[in-house]
């Protein structure tokens, strides 16, 4: 089947079988091995993009449903080579350990913050619950995602709007 | 050239000191989802494999027609133990001198055994395959309960080893068996009880997974592979395959966490390589979560009966165990193999005793096999759980504070180094100001008046307190080798022209931060700024040998190897300013990245001019040949042992038995430190570990073998809300024997968390009389607690 979908702004038109998972869409397909991979059962969210400015588990999102839809990945964040706030967090306040959880922990924590600029600590830990990482215990994660907000210049990417 | 003497300001300035916080190289790539793991290398015509498993703990295979699956469309070759037999590669070694079904000939012995596997041009058709797979099995009893495998009536799971006629591995002892029982038959007070670690899976989270790629012209296997131990698995799969050890060309790229699952060689890789040297095209393997949980290396799996002796007065006497190791259905233990109960002989813990006593007993069972490390140190872990909690079951039956007991017996400073009473020498220590610091930290006096205040209320919070002495960097070489390849590391600098570096270690990263912590190793010896020197590590073809990061291993070794090669360069440099600036080599003093002549600082060279001088034209000192560049190969003298204070506060909700972990004070010892936002960082990761092995964390299994902790859904690892905000503090206490005085950091928090974790929760369920309750401390194992009927979780 076809499928057509907006991917961090590009227009992408792939002949697909009609039960490819948009993880793999994305991953094998169209070569943004940014978005990762780490389970079967929709537990660990390191597969997570955003579909219309919401964050989403493209492991249990097959990618015919997203035709017609916008899409943001990892890759997306960055625009005309300038970091968004929330991958300068990261970077500042050791937000990352092996990096695997990190794309989809950021795309969670802009979606977070489009929608609430100022968030608190139980906020940030109830937004990124459904995610894991093994490596950082989370505290420096919710710490570089205060810094993103704190330095958050009106940055909306991914955003609905 | 020379350059004027500059201000004290500017020398810091322009020649930062290496060590301290700074941010992390390997960043910028991982924040824009520039990382490259096994799974997102794509090779031309890369084909897919996919591994069906048994389904069954213990069955015999009658047969196995895989004609469906053959002619299924993309499919390219579907192969089976039989297969495999036939080119002699049925079976491999275990890092533990065991051997291995790579696919299984004669029977299964474990749920989700490597039975065969399908290539296919895609991964979803490699998966359809596996379903038209038909094995018939016929079912043989499991061997599952580990106190009973050893029973006259049970099978033998590994009749495949001749002459084996019962499920017994090993048999070890440490300590002095008499000395420790005389002890116990003076002493005051005796306290004992069965302390269960159940199994763990360290569950990184990028499955295990290789791409191999054998180019058949230049004879040449190119293995991507999700290795901590690069170097030694090459070695491994020269012996596995018979290809010489040349022509294998292991990389290690980015990796997903590793934890000790990514040390073991598993069967997945083997296949890959198979099919590779058999269809002469790249193979990838990727596992699916529920292959990485129940056939890849757990942890732990240990039933230990503790004893402790004490003087009334809570002067600690003598610790005595027994264990009864699970090691499942191959012995796959990675530890140092004159240590099959790897170090466990630390569980004497950080206390002054008068005798010590261990022995063990390892069996096989119907389970996945393993033993491998999770952060555990090799099995200190174990030794430290086992301890800590034993001396929190003296607290309670003599009415003690646990803290106070702890400090009325921890060693002193003078004291070090210490020889404990199993043969272990702990390089340094300066405990008591530890424990200190934590408890004030912790507020420890108004947490115990909050308590007895809530008890008076009849709710239930608990302080947990722990102190743990690890043994880390393995290991010197004359008592340490995996497979006879002995545990030194080797490394290599090379300065270039400009001045930059480049630095190749044979450890490898997967989360920990190399490529910051080793620049800045380098620049702390010579001077030159860490951004401008590179890391290299994760390629047998560009990098020295060396047993790889594991057991907190690649500061201790590693570390020490990139600090003595720097020193070895410096030397030269020195030597070749010594020409520049025509003055004897005696005559100059370093700066921290320039030699000047004593007494006269205006003469000067960097050692950015002497890198040039050392590659330029014009001569030498006599007897110096061009380059400044120099390999090592480094042999620890010890392990160093990094030590804590650990306090875990936390409340119990007396209706649901729901435990909320509410603070958790971490004051760890590394030695010197680096950088201290990676070493905060390490801690965090561990102490998660932690919370997650008390109150959750357990591989568990039925009575028939099937393996109920296949998902993450089952498997439960904590997320951001049943964790706290940490509280990390520090004392340095540098390693007597490492250049740079550090001790490695990586695994301390997943050590010395879950005692005080556990000993927390303990302390909660006092008003129940609770003095004992195995993890995983569930809600529902809370509860059991709380009612006075727990039961061990195996
Ligand atoms: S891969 Fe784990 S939730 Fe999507
Ligand atoms: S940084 Fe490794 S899993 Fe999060």
């Amino acid at each position: 089947m076809q499928v057509n979908m907006t991917i961090n702004g590009q227009e992408a038109d792939e002949e697909i079988e009609p039960r490819m998972l948009l993880v793999h869409f994305i991953r094998d397909r169209l070569g943004l091995t940014g978005t990762h991979w780490g389970c079967d059962t929709s537990n660990c969210g390191t597969c997570v993009v955003l579909i219309d400015g919401e964050p989403v588990k493209s492991c249990t999102t097959l990618a015919a449903m997203v035709s017609g839809h916008d899409v943001t990945t990892v890759e997306g964040l960055e625009v005309d080579g300038v970091l968004d706030p929330v991958q300068e967090g990261f970077m500042q306040c050791h937000g990352l350990q092996c990096g695997f959880c990190t794309p989809g922990m950021m795309l969670t924590a802009r979606a977070l913050i489009n929608k609430n600029p100022d968030p608190t600590d139980g906020v940030i830990r109830e937004a990124i619950s459904g995610q894991i990482c093994r490596c950082t215990g989370y505290a420096t994660i919710v710490r570089s995602i205060h810094w993103a907000a704190d330095h958050d210049a009106a940055v909306s990417v991914g955003s609905a709007s | 050239m020379t350059t004027t003497e500059p201000s004290p300001e500017a020398v810091e300035e322009e020649r930062p000191i290496g060590f301290g916080r700074l941010l992390r190289k390997e960043d910028p790539r991982l924040i824009r989802g520039m990382g490259k793991f096994v799974d997102d290398i794509q090779l031309p015509g890369m084909l897919h494999l996919a591994i069906l498993r048994s389904p069954m703990a213990h069955a015999r295979i009658v047969s196995i027609d895989t004609s469906a699956a053959q002619a299924l469309p993309k499919v390219v070759a579907v192969i089976t133990g039989a297969d495999l037999a036939e080119k002699g590669l049925a079976w491999m070694p275990t890092l533990s001198n065991d051997v291995q079904a790579v696919l299984a000939t004669d029977k299964v012995r474990f749920q989700h055994q490597e039975v065969a596997f399908v290539v296919a041009e895609d991964r979803y058709s490699a998966r359809d395959a596996l379903e038209l797979i038909d094995v018939e099995y016929e079912r043989l009893d499991p061997v599952i309960d580990v106190r009973t495998a050893l029973d006259a009536d049970v099978p033998v799971i590994r009749d495949d080893l001749e002459g084996k006629t019962d499920n017994h591995i090993f048999d070890w002892e440490t300590g002095d068996e008499a000395a420790t029982d005389a002890v116990f038959d003076s002493a005051d007070v005796v306290v004992s009880e069965e302390i269960i670690y159940p199994r763990v899976h360290p569950a990184p989270m990028e499955t295990c997974g290789c791409i191999a790629d054998f180019e058949r012209v230049a004879g040449k296997l190119t293995l991507w592979c999700t290795s901590q131990a690069p170097h030694a698995h090459r070695t491994v799969y020269a012996l596995v395959t018979g290809l010489p050890e040349h022509k294998i060309r292991l990389i290690a790229p980015d990796i997903g966490g590793g934890f000790g699952n990514k040390v073991p060689i598993y069967p997945g890789y083997v296949c890959a390589i198979v099919a590779s040297l058999v269809i002469g095209k790249p193979v990838k393997w990727m596992e699916d979560r529920t292959e990485n949980l129940v056939s890849t290396g757990f942890a732990r799996d240990y039933v230990m009966k503790a004893d402790i002796a004490a003087t009334k007065e809570g002067k600690i006497l003598a610790v005595r165990t027994d264990v009864l190791a699970d090691h499942g259905a191959f012995n796959g233990v990675a530890a140092p193999v004159k240590y099959p109960a790897g170090f466990f002989g630390v569980f004497t813990g950080s206390y002054d005793l008068e005798a010590a006593y261990a022995k063990m007993t390892a069996v096989y069972t119907n389970k996945a096999p393993g033993g491998v490390a999770y952060a555990c140190s090799f099995r200190i872990t174990e030794a430290v759980y086992l301890v800590e909690r034993i001396v929190d079951c003296l607290a309670y039956e003599l009415g003690m504070d646990p803290a106070e007991l702890r400090l009325k017996n921890l060693l002193k400073p003078e004291q070090f180094p210490y020889s404990t009473k199993t043969g272990w020498v702990y390089d340094s220590g300066n405990y008591e100001p530890a424990l200190r610091k934590a408890m004030e930290m912790a507020g420890y006096d108004e947490l115990r008046r909050e308590q007895a205040e809530k008890r008076e209320r009849g709710e239930l919070m608990g302080i947990g307190v722990s102190f743990f002495t690890e043994a880390v960097g393995a290991g010197p070489r004359k008592d340490m080798d995996i497979l006879g390849l002995g545990m030194a590391d080797g490394c290599e600098l090379r300065i270039h022209p400009t001045g930059k570096a480049v630095i190749r270690l044979s450890v490898k990263s997967q989360g920990q931060g190399h490529e910051t912590t080793f620049a800045q190793i380098v620049a702390e010896e010579i001077g030159i700024p860490p951004e401008d020197i590179e890391v290299l590590e994760g390629d047998t073809d560009n990098t020295p040998f060396g047993l790889g990061t594991y057991g907190s291993r690649s500061t201790p070794v590693s570390g020490a190897a990139a600090a003595l090669v720097t020193r070895k360069v410096r030397d030269k440099a020195q030597i070749i300013a010594s020409g520049m600036l025509e003055v004897s080599v005696a005559d100059l003093e370093w700066n921290k990245g320039s030699f000047s002549v004593k007494g006269d600082p205006s003469k000067s060279v960097t050692i950015q001019d002497i890198a040039m001088r050392a590659h330029g034209a014009g001569d030498l000192p006599e007897g110096i040949e061009g380059g400044l560049e120099a390999q090592i190969c480094y042999n620890p003298e010890n392990l160093t042992y990094p030590f804590g204070a650990y306090i875990c506060v936390v409340d119990v909700d007396p209706g649901t038995a729901v435990v909320k972990v509410r603070r958790f004070i971490a004051v760890d010892d590394c030695g010197t430190q680096i950088n201290p936002m990676i070493i905060e960082g390490q801690v965090h990761g561990g102490l998660t570990d932690g919370v997650g092995m008390a109150t959750m964390q357990m591989i568990a299994f039925d009575e028939d073998g099937n393996c109920l902790s296949g998902s993450l859904m089952d498997y439960l690892i904590p997320t951001a809300l049943e964790v706290p905000d940490w509280e990390t503090g520090y004392t340095v206490t540098p390693s007597p024997h490492h250049p740079i005085g550090a001790k490695g950091i990586g695994e301390s928090a997943t050590v010395g968390s879950p005692p005080a974790v556990v000993n927390a929760i303990v302390d909660a369920l006092k008003p129940y009389g609770v003095r004992h309750a195995d993890m995983p401390l569930t809600p529902s194992r809370v509860w059991e607690a709380m009612q006075g009927n727990h039961t061990p979780p195996i």
